[in-house]
């Protein structure tokens, strides 16, 4: 077989870092090309110039062995070329079929042809199976349906090399499961794949070759089938990676964060939460598992306070924080790292250093007489850039906007346990994270945990849940189905509970406990 | 009593509703694309001086000067409009800044030409501006054809066909759905091979077309020349309108109407039993107090174009 995609010698500068750096990248027709590497080592930005987004300092592409120039995505879709973004680019008050078109739509003399183009779609979804409702708003639809769109929009446009910017993160074990056997099919049906992600599992399981980049550079290409786990986070890193948490038992001390009776209406005005209780003490962490939408996110909100409670109670220590501001919770020793980095996490237009001291930027030694203190302001950065090995071209000025995702991650990270706030709502800490920076935060949360601090974890990720937490609370359909051991759970019952075929009795969990307070 | 004074009001308040209607329907276009634009009262002022003057210069002439200064006030709301599509498009400017710039200037430039032409601060009378009809057959139906087709004013009849055109162009074809893309997501237009600039320049020069014949239609139906207060408001009124109605051409209708209606309610009030004891100022503050508590009300929702109002950065990620 033969190369479909060739990138030579590639080489792309950014202000203060050279992002790709002499890179070549030979992808064979009708493979599934798995790209590795570290948070920053350039696998976005090397797709960019693929996809025409950024145009390279130096280094030339050939597509099907002829030698182009990708000045624009338009150039690249020409080519039949098509990227899935970390971050989706469709309408949100659009169908499903209007963001597809857009375009490039159908007519019927001066109108769009919707019905041939509602038609279009279903058979293409039909084809790979997809099965997505062409008439669908875009903001009434899940995540992974909202990326099959993006998956539409490329096969749409007859696009036959098709780039997947960590597709996985955003999704559920299950949804990654059939997002697997979709690229299967694609490739039976004659697609390249080009894949970006983290997780190593997920390489081992459907890419044929994997190639790995560190700091800009191309490390090596490999079969994927002649390597192991062990061996690709090796290359990525430099170092050999411990995929197991090291923790000592934990030694829970007083309750300091109690929820009781809580409900609380999700976005579409239903009770998204139902008469939910639990505790979380000093020194211990509980973690939150159950599939995505059954009312993580509208718990973690009114905790933090992003969306107001219908009814009962929320308390840090012994106040009553439920209707109490957030700025209000921060102060009294709340801390958040949130789900959605973009939109709650981080202001994309200010620097690193900006961003680091976005809850005190008003305090000593940040400000002074109402003035900020640049010093201080950027000593604090370069600590915590150290510390947390954020990378990015400028360090501390360096604007959010200009970072790699998984480096925007470690930020906000950094800036939260950084504070070491007394109760600490954690989601999703890991997303997009490479396999050592994942290693660094983990034993980062169970230092807080060993400070006696009281942690909340919610994460999609059982492996994660399952490897930090203390206790594991399941929640499913808004309510708490059961509150078990970490250590005397397993992946089965979980998945169990996580679907509410079991329930478990919350007393069971606590048995040999001290008294319950849940 | 009080239904015979409805009836006499209603071609009034069709009066007083086309420009408001025609220049929310700019309004929209402007909007949907994803620039917002304030700017809608200069660009009236500029149509309704532009009208009266073509008119004035011209009736001795020709007996259809005020369809020309119809046509003239439109184009020259697309010329006054260019530049805000320039200074929002190309040179990124704040689009709130850059309306009000051009709300300040449209005074300002339509007294300094009033001056130069007429040598005095306002235009000429015109003796006819736009001429009532009535429609033949259609006007002798009971009750209705004295609501609509008696002795009204074509002008409402342009601005029925424009709703009706617009919901067309915005709902149902290409540009309209690419239009309305780069007001939402521009990136996702963007990324999808469309030129967003030049949405932006189409949605925006519309709505200078729209706001200059509206412009030109109130000066010619309402007023007997153009000075300086003709517009009096209605280019803010007519955003309300676009507020109210929520971006959709036939609620810009029926905001433009109910905004209409209130006008034409503060000739009337005195001949209302119910209404006669209040005092008279009280009905020409309403259509005000109207639009304030409209924007009061709907501006919070989140009901517009996503990214109306945000400059788009083409490299964005
Ligand atoms: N538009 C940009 N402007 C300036 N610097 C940039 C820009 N895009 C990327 N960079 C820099 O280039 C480097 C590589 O970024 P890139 O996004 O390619 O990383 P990545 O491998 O995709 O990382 P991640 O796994 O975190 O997504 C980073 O240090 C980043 O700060
Ligand atoms: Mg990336």
């Amino acid at each position: 077989m033969s190369n479909i995609v060739e990138m030579l010698h590639i080489t792309k500068d950014f202000p203060g870092i050279r992002a790709n750096d002499d890179i070549t990248l030979q992808v064979e027709e009708r493979s599934i090309h798995a790209l590795l590497g570290e948070n920053g080592a350039g696998k976005s930005t090397l797709m960019s110039i693929l996809f025409g987004l950024y145009q390279p300092d130096a280094g030339t592409i050939r597509i099907r062995g002829k030698e182009v120039k990708v000045s624009d995505p338009n150039v690249a879709t020409a080519l039949g070329i098509g990227m899935v973004h970390q971050h989706f680019k469709l309408v949100h008050n659009f169908t499903v079929t209007e963001n597809i078109i857009l375009g490039m739509e159908p007519r019927k003399g001066l109108l769009v042809d919707m019905r041939t183009a509602e038609q279009k779609v279903e058979d293409i979804s039909k084809l790979y199976g997809l099965a997505v409702d062409p008439r669908s708003k875009i903001e009434e639809i899940s995540v992974s349906m909202q990326q099959r769109v993006e998956i539409l929009k490329m096969l749409y446009r007859d696009a036959e090399i098709l780039i997947f910017d960590e597709p996985t993160a955003v999704l559920t074990p299950q949804e990654i499961h059939e997002l697997m056997q979709i690229m299967r099919r694609l490739v039976e049906e004659g697609k390249t794949i080009l894949l970006i992600t983290h997780k190593l599992k997920e390489i081992k399981e459907v890419a044929d070759v994997c190639s790995v980049l560190r700091r800009g550079k191309l490390v090596g290409t490999v079969p994927v089938a002649d390597t192991d786990e062990e061996r690709m986070a090796e290359m990525m890193v430099g170092r050999q990676v411990s995929f197991h948490v090291q923790k000592t038992l934990a030694k829970p001390g007083d309750v300091l964060l109690r929820v009781e009776g809580l409900n609380v209406k999700n976005q579409k005005g239903v009770l998204g939460v139902k008469n939910l209780s639990l505790s979380v003490r000093a020194g211990e962490i509980l973690g939150l598992c159950g599939i995505d939408g059954n009312g993580q996110t509208e718990l973690v909100q009114a905790i933090t306070g992003l969306t107001k409670v219908e009814s009962g109670r929320i308390f840090l220590r012994d106040i009553d924080i439920t209707h109490l501001s957030i700025k209000e919770r921060s102060d009294l020793g709340l801390g958040h790292i949130p789900e959605d980095r973009q939109k709650h996490g981080l202001v994309l237009d200010f620097t690193l250093g900006e961003n680091f001291i976005i809850h005190n930027y008003y305090k000593e030694p940040f400000a002074h007489w109402g003035i900020l203190n640049k010093k201080a302001i950027l000593e604090n950065a370069q600590r915590l850039i150290k510390e947390f090995d954020v990378r990015s071209g400028q360090g501390a000025i360096t604007p959010a906007r200009a970072m790699s995702g998984g480096n925007q991650q470690k930020a906000i990270v950094a800036r939260e346990i950084d504070r070491s706030p007394d109760v600490f709502i954690v989601v999703q800490p890991t997303r997009g994270l490479d396999v050592g920076a994942i290693e660094y935060i983990h034993k980062r949360i169970i230092g807080e945990r060993d400070k006696n601090k009281a942690i909340l974890l919610v994460s999609l990720e059982l492996d994660e849940i399952m490897d930090l937490s203390d206790r594991i609370a399941v929640i499913y359909n808004g309510e708490i189905v059961g509150i078990v051991d970490a250590a005397e759970t397993n992946e089965n019952e979980l998945g169990l509970m996580m679907s509410g075929a079991l329930h478990k009795a919350q007393e069971a969990a606590q048995t040999g406990r001290e008294p319950a307070h849940v | 009593m009080t239904f015979e004074i409805f009836l006499q009001m209603f071609p009034i308040a069709l009066m007083f509703s086309a420009p408001i209607i025609l220049t929310a329907l700019g309004g929209l276009f402007s909007e949907r694309s994803g620039i917002v634009n304030i700017a809608l009262e200069g660009i009236m002022m500029v149509g309704a001086f532009t009208g009266a003057t073509i008119t004035v210069l011209l009736e001795n002439s020709t007996p259809a000067a005020a369809w020309i200064g119809l046509l003239g006030g439109l184009l020259a709301g697309i010329v006054f409009s260019l530049l805000h599509a320039v200074a929002s498009i190309n040179l990124k400017a704040d689009q709130v800044i850059s309306g009000t710039a051009l709300n300040i200037l449209a005074g300002g430039l339509t007294v300094y030409l009033c001056q130069i032409i007429f040598h005095q601060q306002r235009t000429r009378a015109f003796s006819y501006g736009i001429k009532k009809l009535s429609v033949p057959g259609l006007s002798k139906i009971p009750v209705l054809g004295r609501m609509f087709f008696d002795q009204v004013y074509p002008t409402f009849y342009i601005a029925i066909a424009m709703v009706l055109l617009t919901w067309f162009v915005v709902y149902k074809t290409p540009l309209g759905l690419r239009m309305r893309a780069c007001g939402e997501h521009p990136q996702a237009a963007a990324s999808m091979g469309i030129n967003v600039s030049k949405m932006r320049y189409f949605g925006v020069l519309v709505s200078g077309a729209l706001g200059g014949l509206g412009g030109a239609v109130m000066v010619l139906t309402a007023d007997i020349q153009y000075t300086l207060v003709s517009i009096h408001g209605t280019g803010f009124i007519s955003l309300a309108s676009l507020v109210f109605g929520r971006w959709n051409p036939f609620g810009v209708l029926g905001a433009g109407f109910f905004f209409g209606f209130s006008t034409a309610l503060s000739f009337y009030a005195k001949d209302i039993p119910l209404l006669s004891g209040l005092p008279g100022e009280f009905f020409y503050i309403l259509p005000y107090l109207l639009t304030i508590i409209a924007l009061l009300f709907f501006a919070g929702k989140s009901v517009g174009p996503k990214a109306a109002g945000q400059i788009y950065e083409s490299g964005e990620r």
